[in-house]
């Protein structure tokens, strides 16, 4: 039985916990509203390059060849899969969800026979990888997340990867991230990179394709927009990832104060009771005391 | 009247009615008028000049460092990932920053040469653009 001065030190260094998490809990919130703006923010932009991506590749035509970011290398030999996490732990599940989700794609690609490289953006995902796949991963980005993510951060990750395309080092990105859905719910999300996959036509028939110009030609300006959109997409999986982030990091948080409460109010029913019966038994001592008199 | 908006991945800059747009083509400036026929063009370094009415000279000036550009019936869409207005650039931090960028460029490792001189490149060509704004009056 712990003594009453063992209780009281432990219900004290729960409390300074609960103080701690709640703390995480306050922060995480007011961080996951920015990012959750700032995820908003770049619809417009990612909506815009959309439309005039499904304008440019349906109008580029069969037959002709497009660039090679579009095409793709025509082989599936080596796979590149870009893995986002946070750098830093307590939120829960968020990165070893991601992580279990790229092993599971690294052993699946194995097993065709493909080779496989990671970049890891967040020092989470790399410490959680390093053991088993060390030796494949060929990039590695921390800090993303510090002070805000701007699109600067995403072209850093972006443009190594588009160079190592051109060099012939990989035949297809993925990229692997969690997709924000709400507070409670990060939903792991894997998306093509490279070769940038082709928006589909929309085929509702309500908005006909407008005939374009172009200026320069198609394949002009395709070349240009390919490398913008995919550090758009990696832009986008960094603010998504940010933004689930602080939110895993808010339910973990606030499971965490409550689980402290719980356990201050059992402890303090046990410091309770151990003192009652300490004075019961001083009590018993005295009233025996007195009677033996 | 014509929808003009510009948008980087960061933020929508501006979203606006507006006369006329002066944009910087690849192939040269153009101008977009409401009832434009749909055109896609990329951006070289420059200005983009927004008239809110025609007779007057534009409104706002704001320099991109490239994009591309929507135009289809009634709306002209620009996407650029850096655009600053005229009004808020710092010409002296450009010039720093070529400095230090040039300064970068003798200690460099080969491997990352490219990315600095295209970054040379691309603040050269801001101050020329600058420089030639700052000769016509505007």
């Amino acid at each position: 039985m712990p003594s009453l001065k063992d209780l009281k030190v432990r219900i004290e260094s729960v409390k300074s916990t609960r103080k701690i998490t709640s703390a995480m809990k306050m922060v995480a919130a007011s961080k996951f509203r920015r990012a959750q703006e700032q995820a908003e923010a770049t619809r417009p932009y990612a909506e815009a390059m959309a439309h005039i991506m499904a304008a440019l590749t349906s109008s580029l035509g069969e037959g002709t060849e497009g660039p090679r970011l579009l095409t793709g290398t025509g082989r599936r030999d080596t796979i590149l899969l870009v893995v986002v996490t946070s750098d830093r732990g307590l939120c829960g599940a968020f990165n070893s969800q991601v992580v279990r989700e790229a092993l599971r794609e690294i052993r699946a690609l194995e097993a065709e026979g493909s080779t496989v490289k990671i970049i890891c953006a967040g020092r989470k995902g790399r410490d959680l990888l390093r053991r088993e796949h060390g030796g494949k991963i060929v990039g590695f980005y921390d800090d993303i997340a510090r002070g805000g993510i701007s699109f600067a951060e995403a072209r850093m990750i972006a443009e190594p990867l588009l160079d190592m395309f051109e060099k012939g080092e990989f035949d297809k990105a993925v990229i692997i991230y969690n997709r924000f859905k709400n507070v409670l719910t990060q939903i792991v999300a894997s998306r093509q990179l490279v070769p940038v996959p082709v928006p589909e036509a929309r085929r509702d028939g309500a908005e006909a394709p407008a005939l374009y110009e172009y200026e320069p030609d198609e394949g002009k300006i395709l070349s240009d927009l390919l490398p913008r959109n995919v550090g758009v997409q990696v832009y986008r999986a960094l603010l998504e990832s940010a933004a689930g982030e602080q939110g895993a990091r808010m339910t973990a948080m606030d499971n965490a104060t409550r689980n402290a409460g719980d356990m201050i109010d059992r402890l303090t029913l046990q410091y309770n009771r151990a003192r009652q019966a300490y004075i019961t038994k001083e009590m018993i001592e005295i009233v025996t005391g007195a009677e033996a008199v | 009247m014509l929808r003009f908006d510009l948008v980087s991945p960061e933020q929508k800059l501006l979203s606006d009615d507006v006369a006329m747009v002066t944009l910087p083509g690849s192939e040269g400036d153009f101008s977009v008028l409401p009832g434009h026929a749909p055109m896609i063009s990329s951006l070289r370094v420059g200005f983009i000049d927004v008239y809110e009415k025609e007779s007057h000279g534009p409104a706002r000036r704001i320099l991109v460092s490239g994009g591309i550009v929507e135009v289809q019936a009634g709306r002209c869409t620009a996407l650029a990932e850096d655009a600053v207005p005229l009004a808020e650039i710092d010409q002296d931090a450009l010039q720093s920053d070529l400095q230090r960028a040039s300064a970068k460029l003798s200690l460099a490792e080969a491997a990352e040469k490219p990315a600095i001189e295209a970054q040379i490149a691309l603040l050269t060509r801001k101050l020329e653009v600058l420089a030639l704004a700052a000769g016509q009056g505007h």
